[in-house]
């Protein structure tokens, strides 16, 4: 039988606002079908997302949601988050949104090990204003802002997510959903701040200019850059330059979460004591 | 019946939210108003609440936005800098309805200023703390006592209209240590405002579908009442709109929910004003300077009175009206260089009042006010 998506979306929302042959879609399911595999309640969760194309993903879940401002996905979820520390919250930001405007959050997001599951959607661009360069713009790209080619320096952001603090940290693209799915369902069951770089592609505001102008050559370019991580650890430097290792990347299960310590902060008030790290 | 106690602003403003039952602070270190989250950081978390200082005042603004969402009564506190940081998402709480209480313990501006001397200079930025049209509701205690219950106050106003609050101290009241009386515990329990819930069947919940002059009714999450906050103009389910009746009809109801009822919201001191000759306006820490002159004017035989707006916004139009064309000199105090003057002027359609204003970070004292005054007499 078909899998049965309605329950999970707004589905007088549909159709989405993305454009035809867009990567977010395909994500979006994989994130419905890793909350039904877990069996969870919509009503325990809740969406935060930002600004950009990847904003609109919260407003097609049914279940609590919240559009916030620019950059700010992270905070917002974090005072959700510890205000309620028995539910179940996701960031979903693009990569200029999570990476660029709001990279202070993310960074202090992953360094407190709160337990949010952030999803980055990166797609490489600006897409929704029409093609700005993003902190994920490989160098020698066209962009609206770079018509000669980008020179602005290309990042790593899993890289940056296990400097911060994170917990958990994986990278998949949306070409292969089931291992999105089963990425997510790990990701989501991991306690503490857990960082999903996820590649999509954005044939239209990234592919146009860079001779990848369908959503086929577009992800075919994808294809080329990703490599899963068994195999990413026997390249040599060379070949690890230009690839980006998929998969599972991090897990330390012994970082303490971080609602999880605030719940010994308050039992310290009550012995009058010292907060008990460690145990 | 009454409690006293010997506390600061900053410390009785903390000690109010506590106890009208705020159960969210975040904050960022910024003087002069570190001493509330300093208080909340170990108040809070003893109480159930939680408190957290956040990597910046931005990010300290969105975590108790969130937390409000979700449906805790939450606080955060900061100075000009770090209001001029949250603006946006102060914005953010205007249009989705989020019930929030700002604290603004005043320094001297613009920029980073006078960090640590008394300023009046942000009673303009209070009114229009961001892009965009909304109505500001702003408090402004002047003693001890009223920044324990102009925070109470500030609390259940917020929780009345869903929206900001913003409470304004500055330095002087907000470090100033002195005796202050209070009211009772279970007395300030007894007028605790909570914000509407709907309690019908989830289908039919439209959390904007209000009347035209009614805040948002805003279910807690988590609670089977799914729906969607949004910064985008919203339509009576809280979905994204462009339609151009929905847009006029959001921001008009915005401005009507509190102007309808200014009445519940103007509250003002009169001060000596039934026989004065000469009427002062002045709010927050400067009354106390202004009420040690009356004192020695009234000695000496000159008749001045105070008026003082508790509720600087929505201003008390009607009555500074009344009041400024009810006497032939009225003198505009502010430790800014004439931010309330310019609504003083407009509500009494009067140019010609005089003015003591200072923007330097220092009091005025009395003896300045009197030698005002007796120069003017």
């Amino acid at each position: 039988m078909a899998f049965n998506y309605d329950e999970y979306l707004r589905t007088n929302k549909m159709p989405t606002l993305w454009c035809w042959g867009c990567g977010d879609g395909v994500i979006l399911k994989s994130f419905i079908r890793a909350i039904d595999s877990l069996g969870w309640n919509m009503d325990d969760i809740c969406v935060v997302s930002g600004i950009g194309c990847s904003g609109r993903f919260s407003s097609y879940v049914n279940c609590n949601t919240v559009h916030t401002t620019h950059g700010r996905t992270i905070a917002y979820a974090t005072g959700i988050k510890l205000a309620n520390p028995n539910k179940k919250v996701f960031c979903i930001t693009g990569d200029g949104d999570g990476l660029a405007i709001g990279g202070n959050h993310t960074i202090h997001g992953c360094r407190r090990n709160i337990d949010i599951n952030h999803i980055v959607i990166n797609n490489f661009i600006y897409g929704l204003t029409n093609s700005q360069t993003s902190p994920t713009t490989p160098k020698g790209l066209w962009t609206v802002t770079a018509k000669r080619g980008n020179i602005d320096p290309t990042f790593d952001a899993c890289k940056l997510a296990q400097g911060a603090g994170a917990s958990f940290i994986g990278r998949e693209s949306m070409l292969e959903p089931k291992k999105l799915e089963k990425l997510f369902t790990k990701a989501f069951t991991h306690n503490g701040y857990s960082f999903l770089d996820i590649f999509s592609n954005c044939h239209v505001n990234l592919g146009r200019k860079n001779k990848m102008g369908s959503a086929r050559e577009n992800l075919n370019w994808i294809d080329t850059i990703t490599i899963p991580k068994n195999k990413f650890d026997k390249l040599d430097d060379n070949q690890k330059a230009v690839k980006f290792p998929t998969g599972v990347l991090h897990i330390d299960e012994t970082i303490p979460e971080y609602t999880s310590s605030y719940e010994k902060v308050k039992q310290a008030h009550q012995n009058n004591s010292l907060v008990k790290l460690g145990d | 019946m009454s409690r006293e106690l010997i506390s600061t602003g900053n410390d009785l403003c903390a000690l109010a939210s506590l106890e009208v039952g705020c159960e969210f602070f975040a904050g960022y270190p910024i003087t002069p108003s570190s001493d509330i989250m300093h208080a909340l950081s170990d108040t809070l978390p003893a109480s159930g609440g939680a408190a957290i200082q956040m990597e910046d005042e931005i990010a300290s603004i969105c975590a108790a936005i969130g937390a409000s969402m979700s449906g805790k009564k939450s606080l955060t506190a900061s100075s000009g800098p770090g209001i001029s940081l949250k603006s946006e998402n102060i914005g953010l709480a205007y249009i989705s309805e989020v019930p929030l209480v700002i604290v603004n313990v005043m320094r001297g501006g613009p920029s980073t200023g006078l960090p640590t001397r008394v300023a009046q200079g942000d009673i303009l930025q209070a009114k229009s703390p961001t892009h965009g049209d909304y109505n500001s509701i702003t408090l402004c205690p002047g003693t001890l006592e009223e920044c324990y219950t102009q925070t109470i106050r500030a609390f259940n106003l917020a929780n009345r209209f869903m929206q900001p609050v913003f409470l304004l101290l500055d330095e002087t009241i907000g470090h100033m240590s002195g005796k202050a009386t209070i009211p009772l515990l279970k007395d300030v329990k007894k007028s605790i405002v909570h914000r509407e819930v709907f309690t019908g069947s989830p289908e039919e919940y439209r959390p904007y579908g209000v009347k035209d002059d009614q805040p948002a009714v805003l279910n807690p999450m988590f609670e089977g009442y799914r729906y969607h906050f949004t910064g985008l103009h919203h339509d009576e389910t809280g979905h994204p709109t462009e339609d151009e009746q929905k847009c006029d009809d959001l921001l008009k109801r915005l401005f009507r929910k509190v102007n309808k009822y200014q009445d519940e919201l103007e509250l003002n001191e009169e001060y000596m004003c039934e026989d004065a000759s000469i009427i002062i306006i002045a709010y927050g820490s400067v009354n106390l300077s202004v009420k040690e002159a009356i004192r020695r004017l009234r000695d000496d035989g000159i008749k001045v009175g105070l008026f003082r707006p508790i509720t600087l916004w929505p201003s008390p139009a009607k009555r500074i009206n009344e009041i400024v064309n009810s006497v032939d000199k009225v003198l505009v105090m502010e430790l800014n260089l004439g931010q309330y003057l310019q609504e003083i002027q407009r509500a009494s359609q009067k140019l010609d009042v005089y003015t003591l204003l200072k923007a330097n970070g220092r009091p005025i004292s009395p003896i300045e006010i009197v030698e005002k005054i007796k120069g003017i007499n």
